[in-house]
């Protein structure tokens, strides 16, 4: 057991778990507003797969990460707007939707890539972002090299979970949010328009999915592949309903996750484990699911979630 | 001026012209694609039909892979005809190949072994949809995300076992032993890879549309989906309709994932199937909803991803375009079904 610990307090480790969790959190809090505004996006996994394609091609072609990181949040913001159009304006099957963005966006992702990059035998790679050590914070013990030396997408996916709750909870907007995610009728009786917020949240939660995609192919990998997403997208999709749609809990969730993720990585690496690594790739989904049944009895999901608005129908 | 009506009802011929209104936008739409990849727009859809359907070899291949999605089109379109939605025929497929490959690796005589390799893979993706099912109707989890998640369960429970037990000790590639020589099925024409399992899959298409439309089950189905309050008050036992069809449709997402790995790959690796459970989901609305509109609209995904290789060696089109005229034609058919909701009517000037 103590090995284990020792294993845990690693510096590196801690470092690993918060680079795991950072596209996962973008991610997250990015379905967790659409989820919200009472609009589930299947579309996750294909918005972020695209978003990582443009983001590293643009970085790219141009030279520039900042630029890489800007292609990738209007990517996300477009295929929001698209998921947006189909679900809320035209009130289309969100599933259905989703699903269709998804094959949509992933195929449209691997076409360009090939368009513009051709077949190569080694994957073209960029310079990704460079670790960004945070003067006087990055100097305190295990704390500081984990969490304040890391790269600046790391800090502001820190900086977004406050901030994510703060729009969600303390501004008007993140009220309306709320109100045409649980009651769209009443939300409609009161003045707001429940098309116009659902889908703002809607793009607002592609732009995070966006800084995902653009986190995988320019921090993580420094390049695009096919396997650049490998299933991130509905492991957020997860940790939204076991976060409880809350963004504190979604966090948190997809820190737990990367825990795991990060633990299971290092028991291949030292040859330790037994259990097969693929054991703890289920965990999330399994986990998630027993969550689903055990919390049905209190609900907390939106309420209108799934649920499209057409103010004529009563 | 024009007007929005809200439909009543549908005039049958939408059922041919609104699948066909959405595969030609589709195919409008990729054109650009074709066109930014620097090829003739006409040469490189020729040549995909060429090489899909264009003589008797491509058509068998176009057939072969078309196997698998009318299965799973059939799995989707059953299960979205009670509203249970089921987004899992990706992990049901994987599920009945797993099992499917644990059979026809036992040495038996190769009828036997083919039936119990069906029965196998059709009770595997049966179980694997029992859970969404069971979920939503004990304690009213939402289906769309459950069936969703299960399909990574199986994945990963796939990888574990090609790369855990299963794993070829000799080259070390994560891949199962193969099935018995004798449980391959039988190829139907020489030269080709036209198998028996091809043959089935067209025979279950009019056997599940005779299920929905001409039995008891198949009303119960349709009521279910249409209106759950009024199958209630007519004495309908709502849950046990949704269980019924979740097994239904598991059992023939599982028969696709059979049909892979006796007719196609004869063991199970980790990209044994490439989405042909989400593809299930673009054929089902393509044939909107009807077991007998799945078979066409499978063999058209199935000759776009065919023809899409062969276009690509001759024009340099990238071969992804086949991913993306099917994202594009799940979605033009969505916006068509607009259609069967409302109306455009023309309305006077003055009022």
């Amino acid at each position: 057991m103590s090995a284990v610990f020792e294993q845990i307090f690693q510096v590196g480790f801690l470092a690993a778990i918060i680079r795991i969790a950072t596209p996962l959190a973008f991610a997250t809090l990015g379905e967790m507003f659409s989820e919200r505004a009472g609009v589930l996006n299947l579309g996750i996994e294909g918005t972020m797969l695209l978003s990582a394609m443009t983001g590293f091609t643009a970085a790219s072609l141009s030279g520039s990460l900042w630029l890489g990181v800007l292609a990738a949040v209007l990517t996300g913001m477009l295929m929001g707007a698209l998921h947006a159009l189909f679900t809320v304006v035209l009130g289309l099957s969100q599933h259905v939707c989703g699903i269709g963005v998804t094959l949509f966006s992933s195929g449209l992702a691997y076409f360009l890539y090939r368009l513009i990059f051709g077949q190569q035998s080694v994957p073209p790679n960029i310079k990704g972002f460079q670790t960004l050590p945070i003067p006087v914070l990055s100097d305190i013990p295990v704390l500081g090299p984990a969490v304040f030396n890391q790269f600046a997408l790391v800090y502001m996916a820190i900086l977004a979970i406050p901030l994510a709750a703060f729009v969600l909870y303390r501004t008007p907007w993140g009220l309306s949010v709320r109100m045409v995610g649980e009651n769209p009728r009443a939300a409609d009786s009161a003045g707001v328009s429940v098309i116009a917020t659902r889908f703002q949240a809607v793009v607002l939660g592609g732009a995070l999915m966006g800084l995902a995609g653009a986190f995988l192919s320019m921090a993580q990998f420094n390049a695009f592949t096919f396997g650049v997403v490998s299933g991130r997208g509905w492991v957020a999709i997860a940790l939204v309903v076991f976060g409880r749609w809350d963004p504190w809990r979604s966090a948190g969730a997809a820190l737990l996750f990367a825990f795991v993720d990060a633990l299971q990585l290092r028991m291949q690496a030292s040859g330790l484990g037994h259990i097969p690594y693929e054991a703890f790739l289920m965990l999330p989904f399994i986990f998630t699911i027993v969550a689903m049944a055990v919390m049905s009895r209190n609900a907390v999901a939106p309420s209108a979630l799934l649920k499209p608005f057409r103010r004529e129908e009563r | 001026m024009f007007r929005l009506e809200v439909r009543t009802s549908t005039p049958a011929w939408f059922n041919l012209a609104l699948p066909l209104l959405a595969i030609g936008a589709t195919l409008v739409l990729c054109s650009g694609l074709i066109a930014l990849a620097g090829a003739g727009v006409l040469e490189a859809y020729g040549v995909m039909f060429t090489a899909s359907l264009g003589d008797s070899y491509a058509i068998t291949e176009t057939m072969v892979r078309a196997a698998p999605m009318i299965f799973t089109g059939l799995a989707v379109a059953v299960a979205f005809r009670a509203k249970f939605w089921n987004i899992g025929a990706e992990g049901q497929l994987l599920a009945g190949a797993v099992a499917s490959c644990f059979v026809g690796a036992i040495p038996m005589p190769g009828p036997l072994a083919m039936v119990l390799m069906a029965m196998a893979g059709a009770a595997a993706g049966a179980a694997v949809a029992l859970v969404p099912a069971t979920l939503r109707v004990k304690f009213k989890v939402d289906d769309v995300v459950s069936s969703l998640l299960l399909n990574s369960v199986i994945y990963y429970a796939l990888m574990a076992l090609i790369e855990g037990p299963w794993k070829d000790s000799f080259s070390g590639y994560p891949i199962s032993p193969p099935i018995e020589d004798s449980a391959n099925f039988p190829v139907l024409l020489e030269g080709t890879r036209l198998h028996l399992g091809v043959v089935v899959a067209l025979l279950t298409a009019p056997l599940i549309w005779f299920l929905i439309v001409r039995t008891t089950l198949g009303f119960r189905i349709r009521v279910t989906g249409e209106n759950p309050e009024a199958a209630r008050y007519g004495g309908i036992n709502v849950e046990r309709v949704l269980i019924s069809t979740a097994l239904l449709s598991g059992t023939l997402a599982g028969l696709a994932g059979v049909g892979e790995v006796g007719g196609v790959h004869f063991q199970v690796m980790s990209d044994i199937s490439p989405g042909y459970g989400y593809s299930g989901i673009v054929v089902a609305m393509l044939a909107r909803l009807n077991p007998l509109g799945v078979v066409p609209a499978a063999i058209f995904l199935a000759a776009v991803m065919t023809g899409a290789e062969a276009m690509s060696r001759a024009t340099g089109v990238p071969a992804f375009l086949s991913d993306v005229i099917q994202g594009t034609a799940l979605l033009a058919m969505l916006v068509a079904l607009l259609f069967t909701a409302y109306r455009i009517r023309r309305v006077g000037a003055a009022r």
